[in-house]
């Protein structure tokens, strides 16, 4: 049974930094009903950028600041030349344009940065916690327990700026009516520039954390490709969607592969999650937590 | 030269002035042709006209959200309070204190009521927000009941007293409302038209008013034009209008000859042009 537990806060644990990464997607989702394609290339730039100005010889915090300050800027000129032209064109326009803008964002990391892995060092050692070990006979890393700490303070700061500021008001006003919004004044365009520059700033945390975990290489792009499952667990609106989406999906990919595993000979992580995200495509198309879509008749 | 005294001024320059405009959509859709009207403040003026007369589109230039739909003022000039205001963006006009309510109402249909109307506080900063709300409930206490409720799932009538108690919460000078008649039932009409005349009065709000329901806008208006193809073929204070022997035939179904059924209004339409 202890085997059990193990595998199951294993997988939880995991499943908080899946959800890391979909928040980012959920934020964009929510402000402008687009799904930012580039969000994975944007974890992929915040960590390259904060480990290669460490590496220069700057400390942890200055380094931070100075590539969520890259983030910012990189949101500022996102607005201005791929959203600003493209108000009020359809959605999958707006998709079209994040997928070209994952490249390219992408591209500029490596052409300024390097295309070598760097490995990244945060001073949290990704170890089992003696007490549990001795008391429950349980392992529980370190490392896994404080990315649960961080992703849910993350998460208590976006449900409050959501859904009690006058800005997070606004931002979920323009998700539902960019016209709208427009006529009462609240202005597209900073709006737009705050939202992006809150994923970017999310995107920053996740890919230090992903960094710290499996070095900071090219590959973080892909992360975003384990936070589609979640998203469909959890729905595309939902900031703790995300995360209980995040935890199901951890949860069950471990289990999976421990328990059926074996049954199939093995290497079922890969694809567990989609499985899983099928299923509730055809039960629940919305998520756990997805806005319902309201239709008058 | 002295400069001239400032009552002159304000009574010269009406408060809303939209001159010879032109408008453009996708720049080949000529939709306005030289559309020239006044409001005067605290009035309450009525844009009729049938579908795709360029009611809203006129709303729409004055409010600045034709951009967003490739549409652009090519001729003329709109001046609100002495000012030109054809060049400033959304939110700089509501900050100037013109809000447009939109056809189909356009709440925020994840949002609650209540959450609706404080967006609309957005551009209005400073502590008042609270008192606001509290007189956007006096006016329509049946959204107060509804007010933790999504807006998606509020009744049509209920909708269009959100998005009118939304545009209030920007302390607006003026509104510019679009069909607030559509798609209701006539006496939610009579009673959201009853709110107006009050708001007008009460707070001093001027109104446009894009209506195709012309007998129902004639009754609260004081004045009225009435658009047709991109222009403007008629004007008039609002009792005028309504005692018009051709606006009777056109748009009330009225004629000297007692009322008509509906295939003869339009066959005689069809025949006679008005006078422009």
């Amino acid at each position: 049974m202890n085997f059990f537990f193990e595998v199951l806060i294993g997988g939880l644990l995991s499943g908080v930094m899946y959800a890391l990464v979909a928040l980012g997607f959920v934020l964009i989702y929510k402000a402008s009903g687009v799904f930012n394609f580039a969000q994975g290339a944007m974890v992929f730039f915040a960590a390259l950028t904060f480990v290669s100005i460490m590496e220069l010889g700057v400390p942890f915090w200055p380094a931070f600041a100075l590539a969520l300050a890259s983030m910012v800027v990189l949101a500022v000129v996102t607005e201005r030349v791929v959203l600003r032209p493209l108000v009020n064109q359809p959605q999958i326009t707006l998709f079209m344009a994040t997928i070209g803008l994952g490249f390219l964002i992408e591209g500029l990391a490596q052409g300024m940065w390097g295309a070598a892995v760097h490995g990244l060092e945060i001073g949290i050692v990704d170890e089992p916690i003696a007490w549990t070990m001795d008391n429950w006979g349980i392992g529980v890393s370190t490392f896994d327990l404080f990315a649960a700490g961080v992703s849910a303070v993350l998460v208590t700061v976006l449900a409050v700026f959501f859904n009690k500021t006058r800005v997070g008001r606004a931002l979920r006003a323009v998700a539902d009516d960019h016209q709208a919004a427009l006529a009462i004044g609240i202005p597209l365009q900073s709006i737009w520039r705050i939202v992006w520059a809150v994923a970017g700033f999310v995107a920053l945390v996740a890919g230090v954390m992903w960094g710290a975990r499996n070095g900071v290489q090219f590959a973080l792009t892909f992360v975003a490709l384990k936070a589609l499952p979640v998203l469909i667990i959890g729905g595309f609106e939902s900031v703790a969607g995300a995360i209980v989406g995040g935890l199901i999906i951890g949860a069950s990919e471990k289990i999976g592969e421990v328990y059926v595993g074996p049954l199939v000979g093995g290497g079922i992580e890969g694809w567990f999650a989609y499985m899983v995200a099928l299923l509730f495509l055809l039960v629940r198309p919305e998520g756990l937590f997805g806005e319902k879509h309201i239709d008058r008749v | 030269m002295p400069p001239a005294p400032a009552l002159a001024v304000q009574t010269a320059a009406p408060y809303l002035n939209i001159n010879n405009i032109e408008v453009i959509y996708d720049h080949v859709i000529l939709v306005l042709k030289g559309v020239s009207l006044q409001v005067e403040q605290g009035k309450i003026v009525a844009l009729l006209g049938a579908n795709g007369a360029g009611k809203t589109t006129t709303l729409k230039a004055v409010s600045n959200l034709l951009h967003a739909e490739r549409g652009d003022v090519t001729k003329g000039s709109i001046e609100f309070a002495g000012k030109r205001v054809d060049r400033l963006t959304p939110a700089q006009l509501v900050k100037m204190g013109v809000v447009q309510v939109m056809e189909g109402r356009h709440c925020f249909q994840h949002l609650t009521v209540e959450e609706n109307l404080l967006t609309g506080a957005y551009t209005c900063r400073g502590g008042h927000t609270r008192q606001d709300l509290e007189k956007v409930y006096t006016y329509f206490p049946r959204i107060k009941q509804r007010r933790t409720s999504l807006a998606g799932y509020t009744s049509g009538g209920e909708q269009q007293m959100t998005a009118i108690g939304r545009a209030l919460m920007a302390r607006p000078k003026m509104i510019l409302l679009d069909e607030p008649s559509m798609g209701l039932a006539p006496q939610i009409v009579e009673e959201i038209f009853e709110i107006v005349r009050d708001l007008n009065q009460r707070e001093g709000v001027s109104f446009l008013l894009a209506e195709q329901n012309t007998m129902v806008a004639l009754r609260y208006a004081d004045f009225g034009y009435i658009l047709e193809t991109g222009r403007v073929v008629m004007e008039g204070a609002a009792a005028e209008l309504a005692n018009n022997e051709d606006v009777k035939e056109f748009y009330l179904g009225l004629s000297s000859a007692g009322r008509k059924n509906f295939r003869d209004v339009k066959h005689y339409r069809r025949r006679k042009r008005w006078l422009a």
